[in-house]
């Protein structure tokens, strides 16, 4: 059996055995909601409805019910996109990626990690859907013969890549989800007393047993697919960043943009999993199993990760200003000091400046402050996009086309109501699945647990 | 009618350690159930690992071809298009612009082929009926399933070794 040093800090709390893990893990989905998940939840439906009556209206009016101009074609919707698809990428990289680092601190947290990771794959598939205007013809996005002739999609545009990059990536990311969990809907229909409940998750369980075999070829389909998840995080938003990379616009024709949108992707995704975490460990009362030493890990690898967009910000300047292409230097003049330089100035601060206090021991080790940060890093992430579409749209080669993006209401419902959306699904999720990997966890109580760790 | 022993031990290393015993004995250990997989149980029970990974090559191997013959057909030969100054002559020039997709294909269907296998393998699919024992091997307790029929050492005798390894319970069905 593994063995784990006495020094290293336990990842389970307290005096817990197999069973308490399941009363734990189970009490949630099996008890009634509290009061605040009430409140929660018809704060977030309500916003989510508004931002479901916004996108109609698009697409019942067209989306000239945006702010958008002839200039600047592309502004919150592509922003909310790659927002999105970046918060997408810590589910993944936490389950795949640490899975296959052997990092075991990855159990706790890696179920919630990619329920948030669907859901904002969501959310981001939803706006490129919207911006078409024609949403019912979206599927002329598939390479299928048409009536019009034998005329196919181009497979070399970075626009139909994305297309599959995020197709893949989302069913891909479902799949290994729901493949995790699996035996720990088997735990909740054993237990489960009502009829109801015990009919829904025994369909939900796919009739698992739990035999020897079944568990051999849990834990290879496990490793094959957290193999083959882990180019996929890199690649997607690799894929995404090459939407802007391949064109010819100043600001955005760099070969940085692979890995800083990777590692920006990285960055948010795990802030926003630090905020609903830190929110879900007090409500669902799973503090013994997210621990402090859990959070203090995200922040580790929120301080490296928004480090390497630091670094990435900078070479990006200098080599604007390398280049010699005044085009290219005035793009980023003009973001830094134009009329945008607030959202340039936010970005700067709250992605390159507050997350350095993470290499405090006792900031990153304070739930509140890691709170209050990691908001800070989703509002940072959000401008670093918004800069780089909108600031480098909005004053072109033409002087006489530049202009100006302002938000109408219709952009801002659906911003704020995608936002609904996600937590209300969110918040569903947290109410009828079981929020850790039950079997996982249970692999990892004897050698990292706290009793079992004194023991030895 | 022969019986079905079902032991149900309480924790994995009094099971494994069940396990080695039954087969120094020369019982013929039909299954064993639990909460989650257990290390080394496979090695104890004489289990051969699975070939799954290699279906999931096999799968892959087969997305990479149809990708990239979907391309040479809808890019090279069915309607070739000059974007950019950039005309598409052949497979083997383009090949730069069709990797992303020939990647995630690839991935697509390794991915999708080896669960939906996995699926069949195990025969778990919706409205398949559990097949566990006793509600508690999904909790916290494991169970060994041995069939008297398959076995020359008689009934007592396995109670017996189950019952001195430590099993919490015995049944038989």
């Amino acid at each position: 059996m593994h063995k784990e040093a006495a020094i290293r800090k336990p990842l389970i709390l307290g005096d817990k055995t197999y069973h308490q893990i399941t009363e734990d893990v189970c009490a949630p989905v099996e008890g009634k909601a509290n009061r605040l998940w009430y409140i929660a939840f018809t704060v977030s439906a309500i916003v989510a409805l508004w931002g479901v009556g916004c996108i109609l209206y698009t697409i019942g009016r067209g989306i000239g019910v945006w702010g958008l101009n002839t200039t600047v074609g592309w502004a919150w919707d592509i922003t909310n996109f790659v927002w999105w698809v970046g918060i997408g990428h810590a589910g993944t990289l936490i389950s795949a990626v640490l899975l296959l680092f052997r990092q075991k601190w990855r159990m706790a947290i890696n179920r919630s990690a990619e329920a948030m990771t669907i859901f904002a794959v969501i959310m981001a598939a939803l706006f490129p859907g919207i911006h078409m205007g024609r949403i019912w013809m979206a599927y002329w996005v598939f390479p299928l013969p048409n009536t019009f002739g034998s005329l196919w999609v181009n497979f070399n545009s970075p626009l139909l890549w994305d297309v599959f990059a995020i197709s893949t990536y989302f069913s891909v990311s479902l799949v290994f989800w729901y493949i995790g969990l699996i035996p720990d809907f088997a735990t909740v229909r054993d237990r489960a007393e009502k009829a109801v409940p015990k009919f829904v998750y025994s369909v939900l369980s796919f009739g698992w047993t739990g035999n020897v075999k079944a568990w051999i070829r849990f834990e290879e389909v496990s490793l094959v697919l957290a193999g083959l998840a882990t180019p996929l995080v890199f690649s997607v938003h690799s894929i995404v960043s090459m939407d802007f990379a391949t064109s010819v616009i100043p600001g955005w024709h760099t070969t940085i943009f692979p890995p800083y949108f990777v590692a920006g992707a990285i960055f948010s995704g795990f802030a926003m999993v630090q905020t609903l975490l830190l929110i879900a460990r007090k409500v669902v009362h799973l503090e013994a199993y997210i621990t402090r030493k859990h959070i203090e890990y995200m922040n580790i690898i929120i301080v490296i990760t928004g480090s390497m967009v630091g670094i990435a910000y900078l070479s990006e300047l200098f080599i604007s200003w390398y280049s010699g292409v005044e085009y290219e230097q005035y793009a980023f003049l003009n973001r830094a000091t134009g009329p945008y330089w607030w959202s340039y100035a936010a970005m700067m601060t709250c992605n390159v400046i507050t997350p350095q206090l993470f290499w405090f021991e006792k900031i990153r080790k304070s739930l509140v402050l890691s709170f209050i940060l990691s908001i800070f890093v989703n509002i940072g992430m959000w401008f670093e996009r918004f800069v780089i579409i909108v600031t480098s749209l909005h004053r072109d080669y033409i002087p006489s086309n530049w202009s100006m993006f302002h938000p109408t209401f219709v952009d801002i419902g659906i911003f704020v109501g995608t936002i609904g959306i996600f937590f209300t699904l969110f918040l569903l999720y947290a109410r009828v699945f079981p929020v850790l990997a039950l079997n996982e966890l249970k692999t990892i109580l004897k050698s990292s647990g706290e009793n079992y760790k004194k023991e030895d | 009618m022969a019986a079905t022993i079902y032991g149900l031990y309480d924790d994995d290393d009094k099971l494994i350690e069940g396990v080695k015993e039954l087969r120094t004995a020369g019982v013929n250990i039909k299954d064993a159930y639990s909460p989650f997989p257990v290390h080394g149980l496979d090695k104890v029970m004489g289990i051969k690992w699975t070939r799954l990974a290699m279906c999931a090559f096999l799968y892959g191997l087969t997305g990479a071809v149809l990708a990239l013959s979907g391309f040479w057909y809808f890019m090279i030969s069915d309607w070739p298009m000059n974007i950019g100054g950039k005309p598409s002559f052949t497979l083997y020039e383009n090949l730069p612009a069709f990797i992303p997709v020939t990647f995630e294909f690839t991935v697509l269907c390794a991915a999708h082929g080896m669960a939906l296998t996995y699926f069949l393998r195990n025969w778990t699919l919706p409205f398949v009926k559990a097949r566990n024992p006793h509600p508690r091997t999904t909790d916290d307790h494991f169970c060994l399933e041995i069939v008297e029929a398959e076995n020359s050492v008689s009934k007592d005798e396995i109670q017996g070794i189950l019952k001195k390894t430590g099993t919490v319970e015995i049944m038989e069905r």
